[in-house]
């Protein structure tokens, strides 16, 4: 962990499903423009961390501080709310609407025209227009459904939403899992651009190369516990399969 | 996954002038109808099938009660869902109206008997999309069967309400809405324009309009972002409904009596003209405009094969048969033009 207060702390979570025990007194810090790598085996409970620090269900046990203060989210709206956006790889966006509709969805912006209130749809453009720009994606018109766009280019917006409102932790849950592999290297510049900006990244992948290609700092899970911690410099491929499968 | 979207993107550049056509498909269809007619009209009568007002009038008639009901299933059918009952939603509103200006007339007088007519069939028609809505967005009923148990409720209380038969109405001002003329154009022709525009406004300009795009292209992703999908729906469902009342209403002006089958035949019309008109079964596409275009040449076919003396019933062969051809189209357009079928 970097110096000061880490941004995002989990501690002693535990999380039970019925008779399974998905989580077990799992600590995760995260500091700003840290990325964090989640590794583990099936199973081992990464997306469900993930999912209790994004407030899609409250932990059964253990403690969540974001930004110095303890927080309980009631729902993902509450949290990203308070800047913790995550991205799922199938539920990103919706197809039929253009990129500039998709980054502001749920937000449009309104104006008006002949005197009747109207989504302002030339804002929605520049402005989503702007905030790819500044993360240097590079799409030649704005005004398609995202439909047409490739897959990789898909998450670029998606991600370009997630920051257009301010995100200060980026949750990706296999963020290239169904990409090709010049677009997974899209993904990968993207977020070391993220962290430029000092945005805090967790991301799960079950790609060593992709973890160790931007991760900061590995985290693995296994079997609901935590199996080990390790700097990227100060580890290896082989030793982090090691700790995943025990 | 992403293959199929590169490539699809790819492809929809490559051929500009094959996907230009498809979204116009409607309206070279609706001129094509158009030429053959006239050519048609010549040929048979020596006359002119659009060079005459009277057809051109009889055509935007026949066009309104299917077109009323189009508008609020295009809503619909673009957030992904479908409402089967709005026929007899229609036909409830026809006879709550008739039975409540037969009563408020003679108490308060031509004008406001009207009004209160028309507000009490309006909340009567709202009944039936408060419990769509409820049924599809609470307790998760998938439309078709939920709005297929409400045809048969609101058939159902139609009937009862109406005793069985027709209920006829006299109400001066109600006479003219359904049949007089403003400045050379039917009344109930202008009050249909003025809906199309306020559905034309709602769809395109609106969040409310925006989210029923969402809700059709990606539900969870618009309850992920934040929109309140439940309430979408239920609106949704209830904007169908009224616009289906307002029918009824003309209905009853226009014929001078509610009927609880005024709109059993329409449902097929209704949904053939948002089809035609380049909306998508599968949800998140679909305009007002293009609904226009479609309920124009479903009227245009019915009309047009009264005009040329073809037996009534082949009517219901041709609007199944150019709506089986349109999902077809659809279809097939997907898959060129960059939308995501397989999934
Ligand atoms: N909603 C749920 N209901 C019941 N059991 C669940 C639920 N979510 C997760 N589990 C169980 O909790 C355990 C951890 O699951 P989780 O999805 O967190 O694993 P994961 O590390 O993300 O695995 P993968 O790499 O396969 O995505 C598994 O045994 C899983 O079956
Ligand atoms: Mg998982």
């Amino acid at each position: 962990m970097s110096e000061g207060t880490p941004l995002l702390q989990a501690s002693g979570i535990s999380k039970r499903f019925g008779g399974v025990h998905a989580l077990e007194d799992v600590d995760f810090g995260l500091a700003a423009g840290e990325v964090v790598a989640l590794a583990g085996d099936n199973g081992a409970g990464k997306s469900t961390l993930i999912k209790i620090i994004s407030g899609v269900f409250p932990p059964d046990g253990g403690t969540l501080f974001y930004q110095g203060s303890r927080v309980a989210f009631a729902n993902p709206q509450d949290a990203r709310a308070r800047g913790i956006e995550t991205i799922y790889q199938d539920l990103a966006l919706a197809d039929n609407l253009d990129v500039g509709a998709n980054v502001f969805l749920g937000r449009e912006p309104m104006t008006r025209r002949f005197g009747l209130p109207v989504i302002d749809r030339r804002r929605m453009r520049a402005e989503a227009a702007m905030t790819l720009d500044r993360l240097d994606i590079g799409l030649d018109r704005l005004d398609r459904p995202v439909s047409a766009l490739s897959g990789g280019q898909r998450q670029c917006v998606a991600i370009g939403r997630a920051l257009h409102w301010n995100a200060r932790v980026l949750i990706m849950d296999e963020p290239t899992a169904a990409l090709g592999v010049p677009e997974q290297r899209k993904v990968i510049a993207l977020i070391q651009s993220l962290k430029a900006h000092g945005v805090g990244i967790v991301f799960i992948s079950h790609n060593l190369a992709d973890i160790f290609a931007v991760a900061d700092r590995i985290v693995v899970l296994r079997r609901g516990t935590n199996a080990g911690e390790r700097t990227r410099a100060a580890t290896n491929p082989d030793e982090i399969v090691r700790l995943m499968v025990g | 996954m992403s293959t199929t979207a590169t490539v699809a993107a790819r492809q929809s550049s490559r051929v500009p002038l094959l996907a230009a056509l498809a979204a116009a498909r409607a309206w070279l269809f609706l001129i094509v109808l158009i030429t053959v007619f006239e050519i048609w009209a010549r040929v048979s009568f020596g006359a002119s099938f659009v060079g005459n007002l009277f057809n051109l009038r009889s055509v935007a008639v026949f066009a309104v009660a299917p077109l009323l009901l189009a508008i609020g299933q295009t809503f619909v059918i673009i957030s992904g869902g479908i409402d089967l009952s709005v026929g007899f939603t229609m036909g409830l509103a026809a006879i709550v109206l008739a039975h409540t200006v037969n009563l408020a007339t003679p108490a308060l007088g031509t004008g406001a008997g009207l009004l209160v007519g028309v507000a009490v069939a309006v909340l009567a028609s709202m009944i039936p999309g408060v419990v769509n809505g409820l049924l599809i967005a609470r307790l998760r009923v998938p439309p078709f069967i939920g709005t297929l148990g409400m045809y048969g409720v609101a058939r159902g209380v139609a009937f009862l309400l109406a005793g069985g038969t027709t209920v006829p109405v006299s109400n001066a001002a109600l006479n003219y809405i359904g049949n007089g003329q403003l400045a050379g154009f039917p009344v109930v022709v202008l009050l249909t324009v003025l809906a199309l525009l306020v559905l034309h406004y709602l769809l395109s300009q609106s969040k409310f309009g925006q989210y029923t795009y969402a809700v059709g292209g990606n539900r969870a992703a618009a309850v992920r972002a934040g929109i309140n999908v439940r309430s979408v729906t239920i609106r949704l469902y209830v904007l169908s409904a009224v616009c289906a009342g307002i029918g009824g209403i003309l209905y009853t002006g226009r014929f001078s009596a509610g009927a609880a089958q005024a709109g059993e035949p329409l449902l097929l019309d209704s949904i053939a003209a948002v089809v035609i008109g380049g909306a998508s079964l599968f949800g998140g596409s679909g305009t007002i405009v293009g609904t226009l275009i479609g309920a124009l040449i479903v009227a245009v076919i019915q009309y047009g094969l009264v005009f040329i003396n073809v037996e009534p019933f082949w009517q219901f062969v041709a609007v199944g048969v150019v709506i089986i051809i349109s999902v077809l189209v659809d279809q097939s357009q997907r898959r060129l033009g960059g939308g995501r079928v397989d999934e």
